[in-house]
């Protein structure tokens, strides 16, 4: 028997394999498919205090071997979230949530934190400092150090939850960004978001995307992903979630040799809806044959 | 809904850039509601692609009746029978038949006809007798006239006078009388003008089928949203097909 559990910060999962936020939506839709309650975790939709529409539509393009969304986080809110989303999760899902909070003021982030804190069904915040979508919106945080210092320390003071930072990689030195958060008392880091993409139509000759540009995630960013994670293993002592392009029982451990503690899998569950359930049932014989007894064993292995 | 391959068994040119896709599984599957549409895995492109079910049978076969407009439908269309298609089943809300309608008018513009071939079944099943009026640009592009023709009354109009009436099917709706339900499917321009020019139905008797560009087609990622009445809907999920009463131009 191979060992899958592993843990992040003292919040103990089944498995390292989490629906990463944006591509589960608050886990209802996915629930037609499988037993969610399968899952090692699940990172709801981005969440700040007021509803949003989000972006003008298009919203989605691709390449060969990934997508572009420009979303614009459109979620009820937190107050909704609370009140509805979480209450009718209960019954089918009974792992420690992770509560993706995203904001466009320091006190819009802290104000979600302080909410969220209360909610027993969330074992994790993860603050997303890094959406590239709102105009003057997560990108600067997640750009600068200071920033994003600042907005970590911030949500530390009002939460007593562990606090993930879900670091952008557009930035030129994510490890220094990666430092300043865990400095500001960040109990892990998850990475990374989308990297700022765009396509053309040909035809009309303009940006296809009504945002213009646009998360490009899926496939063809793994490489980059599992990159930045090597890189942050190697200058911070937290616990990271790895994520980006992962699709496989083999990226999955490829993460965590690169020094993921635990995995986000994002569009893959888009193309396909069984995308986590396959790779976790996929895990135990991708261990076998690797002569993997316990996943906590394999993570910066490869350092 | 459901994933499952199915095997292509038809793969023809049926117009200028139209093909008819027939495609057969084994397991038995429960049908579709008309309306509704699937998402397809296609070789080369990350993103499924959304095409709505034209017919169906008991043994789990679909039709589908689709454009060649890019990457994607131009690689479908190399398809050959035989070979094996990845397909999410059973998406979008569909049209809701009026029961207690008589005479429902089907408005189809371009590739937005296929969805109603299916409902105009279904309507003819429930002892009801469409009207279907389909809209093409020019002759070379007209498809399933005959299809429609052998379940129901069916009128063909073409932009440029080639077949049937010169003009769009906002003309011949003019001509229409006395139809008590409208379902419709086309370019959105062609929905806005049939919302404008209809005479008023009771409610939930108009539906209309709507297009957007998706990323997972069941609900999940957010990136078909639209505003409408009743605030905000996702077109792949709480679509494609809205009553006249929910839309919001
Ligand atoms: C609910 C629904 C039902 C549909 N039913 C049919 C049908 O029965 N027959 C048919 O011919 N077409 C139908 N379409 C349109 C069809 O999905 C697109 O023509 C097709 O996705 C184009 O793919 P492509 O790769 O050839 O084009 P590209 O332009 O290369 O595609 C690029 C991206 O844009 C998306 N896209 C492009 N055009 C459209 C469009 N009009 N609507 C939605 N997404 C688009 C593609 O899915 C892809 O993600 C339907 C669309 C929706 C949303
Ligand atoms: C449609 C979509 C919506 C997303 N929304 C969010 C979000 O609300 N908050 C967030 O932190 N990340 C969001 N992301 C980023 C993903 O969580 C993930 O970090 C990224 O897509 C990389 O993983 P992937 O390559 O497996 O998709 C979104 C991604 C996609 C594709
Ligand atoms: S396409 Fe993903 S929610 Fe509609």
């Amino acid at each position: 028997m191979v060992d899958l559990r592993v843990s992040l910060s003292g919040v103990e999962l089944q498995n390292p394999v989490i629906p990463a936020s944006g591509c589960f939506g608050f886990g209802q839709e996915f629930r037609a498919f499988y037993d969610i309650d399968m899952l090692g975790s699940f990172s709801f939709k981005g969440t700040t205090s007021a509803p949003r529409f989000g972006n003008e539509l298009p919203r989605v393009a691709e390449c060969e071997a990934g997508m572009l969304n420009s979303v614009g986080l459109q979620n009820p809110g937190i107050d909704a979230v609370l009140a509805e989303e979480l209450p009718r999760l209960k019954e089918h899902f009974h792992q420690p949530l992770i509560a993706n909070i995203s904001g466009f003021s320091i006190e819009e982030y802290a104000a979600c934190c302080e909410k969220i804190d209360r909610c027993d069904q969330v074992g994790i915040i993860e603050l997303n400092i890094s959406c590239p979508n709102v105009h003057g919106g997560g990108l600067a945080f997640g750009a600068d150090p200071d920033c994003a210092a600042r907005v970590t320390a911030a949500c530390k003071r009002v939460s007593g939850k562990p606090l993930y930072v879900k670091l952008s990689p557009n930035v030129t030195d994510i490890a220094a960004i990666a430092k300043a958060c865990e400095s500001a008392g960040a109990d892990g880091l998850s990475l990374i978001n989308t990297l700022l993409g765009m396509r053309i139509d040909l035809k009309t000759r303009r940006p296809l995307l009504a945002n213009k540009m646009g998360g490009f995630s899926g496939p063809a960013v793994f490489p980059v992903a599992l990159r930045m994670v090597w890189q942050v293993y190697e200058a911070v002592r937290i616990p990271i979630i790895g994520m980006g392009g992962v699709s496989s029982a083999g990226d999955v451990i490829e993460m965590m040799l690169a020094g993921a503690a635990a995995v986000q899998v994002g569009a893959a569950n888009l193309v396909n809806p069984y995308a986590c359930k396959e790779i976790i049932e996929r895990l135990p014989m991708e261990m076998e044959r690797l002569g993997i007894a316990s996943l906590r064993e394999i993570v910066g292995q490869a350092h | 809904m459901e994933l499952t391959d199915y095997t292509i068994v038809e793969n023809n040119r049926i117009a200028k850039d139209v093909l008819r896709l027939r495609l057969r599984c084994v397991a038995q599957r429960e049908p579709p509601r008309p309306g509704q549409f699937v998402n397809l895995k296609i070789d080369g492109c990350y993103l499924r692609r959304p095409i709505s079910v034209c017919d169906w049978d008991d043994c789990g076969g679909l039709t589908l009746l689709y454009k060649v407009v890019g990457e994607g439908t131009a690689k479908l269309a190399r398809h050959l029978p035989g070979e094996s298609l990845n397909i999410l089943t059973g998406l979008g809300n569909g049209y809701t038949i009026c029961a207690q309608a008589k005479r429902p008018v089907l408005l189809g513009g371009g590739v937005g006809a296929p969805p109603l071939y299916g409902l105009a079944k279904a309507l003819v099943r429930a002892g009801q007798r469409p009207l279907a009026i389909l809209g093409f640009n020019t002759a070379e592009e007209v498809f399933y006239r005959n299809e429609f023709a052998a379940l129901c009354e069916t009128k063909i109009t073409t932009a440029d006078g080639s077949l049937g009436q010169k003009g769009f099917v906002t003309h011949a709706l003019k001509a229409a009388e006395d139809y008590d339900a409208l379902y419709a499917c086309g370019p959105e321009a062609m929905l806005r003008a049939v919302y404008h020019q209809m005479p008023p139905l009771a409610a939930g008797q108009a539906q209309f089928s709507f297009e957007r560009r998706m990323g997972c087609g069941f609900g999940a990622c957010m990136v078909c949203s639209c505003r409408t009445v009743a605030g905000y809907k996702r077109i792949c999920m709480d679509g494609p097909v809205l009553t006249r009463e929910e839309i919001v131009w």
